[in-house]
């Protein structure tokens, strides 16, 4: 594997690990006077066990599948032959309750499937439902929309960030992380009112305005946010034990991670450069200025440094549509889908009966199918609505981008130790209730 | 970091001069610019390709069920078109129960920075099969399991077409098909008597257990069970 070749500078040098991130032999053994006493290194003949195998089930209650995903392993030893993956635990049926519900009552089913990232879902899936209305919102509620999904990208990072530390052994970044997505979602709780499942898009427009004074707060978290990032790159980057676990594992080429379909961070670690954001722009992010991080090795140790990096430039994205954000409208002026104004719907005839009948019967669109890819911090999230005209769609389908990046787990962990299974299950940041839905 | 990956960049096929990609505005519902691998499509497979349209941006394709393969791997390997990305594989069936079911790839060219949808109509009176893209592209595999597990389209040439959501004994049928009642097809009472009925320590199914031989080495009284057909995966 040519990327075992590369050396990374490992600055701090912990207890009990050397330069290249093995663990040390430290003697447990003290004479009395508390020097050590050598211990004699254990024979190294491994017993013959002629191609006898084991069979390890891992999950699906186990704290370090992220959810109840279960894996069967066939070990030689230590090193993984095979593994077959078993997803299913958490299935709710999405798609198929979608099929007897009006557009906007599916969007609070987007918050549950990605639950670390429901304001990204509800903005895609919203986008897919104006698509197929061909509506084009306005210009106030696309940057809000944009802040939106930036910051569910950071929240959802810091989230894989923490239990990726905690499974490789760490605690400290842990804390850390958690406390910026607290910040997080005390944002998104006093805009909307809710903190994990906010629903915050309607079918053309917003569940709410931002409140007053929330872009002070917004302001003062892309301000201390970055600190947290760089506190914790200094704690991880060049840590012996983190290089030492997450090197030369799970590697991808990029023509492989193509071909089986990976995106996101997994795709981009890989060496492939493909952004839905920058490829197939939506919501004007091609005038934004940010950059793609790119690896060029495949393993765990490039997914790590491409989500941190994202980070940092999800902090940019944020900064630049805070700057641009317009006065106007939140909600699109087109009556098919948005409710006539409240004192009027209570004092006319007409704005009654128009409440009445978007609320009873639903929005309608026409004829007609969109898929809509965006970039979700998983990989590329599509939604696929098929209208036949009535106000309930004939199917709706969600494009799970850590279910395909899942698929791949086999030949990505075969021919590496146990405890690597591990890394590289937590590197694809996977959420159970996306790739089951 | 000299022996990593050479970074391979979306659109690199469409050269310097090619404008930057923008946002999509005021997109039309039908007509619209086609995509060009329609037209080569047309050209290369003649009558394999049933129709073509435009909705909301993105050209349809229709292929007969028969030459899907053929038309994938073309768009697959032409160098004038590498799609070389699978973004999905999904059926869609309508609620007018004459329609035929349809499968949907939708496809994607990194290096032209295109999108194609391609569609196959399978009539409901035949048996659902069509062929399977995985030879082509590995990230199939599980999105044709899925699609078999809620649809129960076979997709020949897959190697390991089982369900992937339901579980392996799951006999309600497949549960996106419109006649699937919503609630399930079996009743609470009936559901819950399955479950109970499950033999909880029955955990692998036969075909984990071949891959370790480890048959031999269980207790009696569960190779007993397994022998008589209770968790085979069947």
């Amino acid at each position: 594997m040519a990327t075992q070749k590369r050396t990374v500078e490992v600055a701090l040098s912990t207890t009990g690990v050397d330069a290249q991130g093995r663990p040390q032999r430290v003697p447990l053994v003290t004479a009395d006077d508390g020097s050590p006493i050598a211990v004699e290194a254990p024979p190294m003949v491994e017993p013959d066990l002629a191609g006898e195998h084991m069979l390890i089930n891992i999950g699906p209650q186990h704290p370090a599948t992220h959810g109840v995903l279960r894996l069967v392993l066939e070990l030689d030893g230590e090193t993984v032959v095979r593994c077959i993956p078993h997803i299913g635990y958490l299935h709710c049926g999405f798609e198929k309750l979608g099929e007897y519900r009006q557009y906007n009552q599916i969007l609070p089913l987007t918050d549950r499937e990605d639950y670390l990232n429901a304001m990204g879902n509800n903005v895609g899936c919203a986008m897919s439902a104006e698509r197929l209305f061909g509506i084009e919102i306005t210009e106030r509620c696309k940057v809000l929309r944009v802040i939106a999904c930036e910051l569910s990208r950071i929240a959802s990072h810091l989230v894989w960030l923490g239990t990726t530390c905690i499974d490789i052994g760490a605690f400290t970044p842990f804390l850390w992380a958690f406390q910026q997505r607290e910040y997080i979602y005390d944002l998104i709780e006093s805009w909307v009112g809710a903190r994990l499942t906010p629903t915050i898009t309607r079918v053309g427009g917003l569940a709410a305005d931002i409140p007053d004074g929330w872009m002070t707060k917004l302001q003062k978290f892309t301000t201390d946010f970055p600190a947290t990032v760089e506190e914790i790159d200094k704690m991880l980057t060049k840590n012996g034990i983190w290089v030492g676990r997450t090197i030369g594992l799970g590697v991808m080429t990029p023509d492989e991670a193509i071909n089986w379909g990976l995106s996101g961070p997994m795709l981009r670690a890989s060496g492939v450069a493909y952004d839905v954001r920058k490829d197939f722009p939506y919501y004007d992010y091609e005038t934004y200025d940010f950059d793609v991080p790119v690896g060029t090795n495949g393993d765990v140790y490039d997914r790590y440094l491409v989500r941190m990096e994202e980070m940092r430039q999800s902090v940019r994205i944020i900064e630049q549509a805070a700057k641009r954000l317009p006065d106007g409208p939140i909600n699109v002026d087109d009556p098919r889908v948005i409710l006539p104004n409240k004192s009027k719907a209570t004092s006319e005839m007409e704005s009654m009966i128009h409440h009445f009948k978007l609320v009873m019967e639903g929005p309608r669109p026409p004829l007609g199918e969109a898929y809509v890819a965006m970039e979700s911090p998983k990989g590329e999230k599509g939604y696929y609505m098929v209208s036949d005209g009535t106000s309930k769609p004939v199917r709706w389908r969600i494009r799970p981008p850590s279910f395909v990046n899942l698929a791949a787990i086999p030949k990505m962990v075969e021919g590496h130790l146990l405890s690597d299974v591990i890394a590289i299950n937590a590197s694809i940041d996977i959420v159970m209730g996306e790739i089951d839905r | 970091m000299s022996d990593g990956f050479e970074i391979q960049y979306p659109g690199s096929a469409l050269g310097n001069a090619a404008p930057a990609p923008v946002t999509p505005r005021n997109v039309a519902n039908r007509g619209g610019e086609q995509n060009a691998s329609a037209a080569a499509l047309r050209q290369q497979f003649g009558d394999a390709i049933a129709r073509v349209e435009v909705v909301w941006g993105v050209t349809n394709v229709y292929v007969r069920p028969e030459r899907v393969l053929d038309v994938v791997r073309w768009l697959h390997d032409d160098s004038s078109q590498r799609y070389d990305y699978l973004s999905d594989v999904t059926a869609v069936e309508y609620r007018d129960l004459e329609a035929p079911i349809e499968v949907v790839w939708h496809l994607r060219s990194l290096p032209f920075r295109r999108e194609l949808r391609l569609k196959a109509q399978l009539p409901k009176n035949e048996p659902l099969e069509i062929a399977s893209v995985w030879s082509i592209y590995k990230g199939a595999d599980w999105l044709e399991r899925e699609c078999f597990d809620m649809f129960g389209i076979r997709f020949v040439g897959h190697p390991d077409l089982r369900r992937i959501l339901m579980w392996e004994q799951y006999r309600e049928g497949f549960p996106l098909r419109k006649d699937f009642p919503l609630r399930g097809r079996f009743s609470r009472a009936e559901q819950l008597r399955q479950a109970l009925a499950a033999n909880p320590e029955a955990r692998y199914s036969m075909e984990e257990l071949s891959i370790a031989d480890a048959f031999e080495d269980l207790p009696t009284d569960m190779r007993k069970r397994l022998k008589g057909g209770e968790r085979t995966g069947e």
